[in-house]
């Protein structure tokens, strides 16, 4: 095990829970990224508009902190976007791929009410059965398509 | 200051520490997340440090939250109230799952790697909003 990966993912953990108990205490919203996107672009009225796009502004200034900081961190790859540098890493195939995983992701996290944020890290924190469920069932579905890309399809690549 | 002004404010402090942790936690590469959930590989374990030091975290400082009344810069607390289960909660995170599972991207990182300026990303972005255009005309 990679236990400097494994303490700066503690630590990064940590930040993300203390953004999501910020946004509790501050605005008594629950920090789910697909909630608050979604809610910019289509929620009426608009008075929460302007903290949800500075959350989002926010939320993509944070990488670009971190590597103005120097950051080689979190780069598991090695060939990470040569715009940027090593923090953000580089998409996992083409566009093909990844219209049909965003479609996917949209029309599930839509469905279902939450991501990872919402369901995993605020659901769970309260404790809360719909978001325990949600979150193992997006767990168990990502890892067995991973297994049937790299292992079935991708001949253990 | 006002309220409305505070507001966005407290917003950008709340998005910059999620776009923080993400980064310092290597959640902005999809590499680690496939490795996480690549089980029956070379397994990953961040993410599993990532989500514990989130839910952990967040599950300490909503106690001490909950203690007021009402936020700071709001009238009530919004959350949630549905305790029920049902196919559309469960169909939809299956859905949700595959997605990540062929990209690496949920939409927190997906949105925080935009400064990647990369073209999968970016028609990942654009799909994923007309998933929920999608998924509104379904509900």
């Amino acid at each position: 095990m990679d236990l400097i990966a494994s303490l700066q993912g503690l630590g990064g953990g940590v930040l993300i829970g203390l953004s999501a108990v910020w946004l509790m205490a501050a605005m008594g919203r629950i920090a789910g990224i697909s909630g608050i996107l979604s809610s910019l672009i289509w929620a009426r009225p608009r008075g929460d508009s302007a903290w949800r796009l500075t959350f989002l502004l926010g939320l993509i200034s944070g990488p670009l902190l971190v590597m103005a900081l120097g950051g080689g961190l979190g780069n598991a790859s090695g060939d990470a976007v040569d715009v940027t540098g090593a923090v953000i890493g580089a998409p996992a195939g083409g566009v093909a791929l990844m219209l049909l995983a965003g479609l996917l992701v949209g029309v599930g996290t839509g469905l279902g009410s939450g991501c990872t944020s919402g369901h995993g890290v605020c659901g769970l924190a309260r404790l809360s059965p719909r978001s325990l469920v949600a979150t193992l069932t997006f767990l168990v579905a990502a890892i067995i398509t991973v297994y049937v890309m790299r292992h079935v399809v991708g001949g253990g690549a | 200051m006002k309220t409305e002004t505070l507001k966005p404010v407290m917003g950008y402090i709340a998005g910059l520490l999620f776009g923080l942790g993400l980064a310092i936690s290597g959640m902005t590469d999809p590499a680690r997340v496939l490795g996480f959930l690549d089980l029956f590989g070379a397994w990953d374990p961040t993410l599993m440090f990532v989500l514990g030091g989130a839910v952990v975290t967040n599950f300490i400082g909503y106690r001490l939250v909950f203690k007021r009344t009402a936020p700071i810069y709001g009238e009530a607390f919004q959350l949630p109230t549905r305790q029920d289960l049902d196919g559309r909660l469960i169909g939809g995170a299956a859905l949700f799952g595959i997605g990540w599972g062929l990209s690496g991207y949920c939409p927190g990182p997906a949105i925080a790697s935009i400064a990647g300026l990369s073209l999968p990303l970016v028609a990942m972005l654009v799909a994923m909003v007309a998933g929920w255009y999608v998924a509104r005309k379904v509900a």
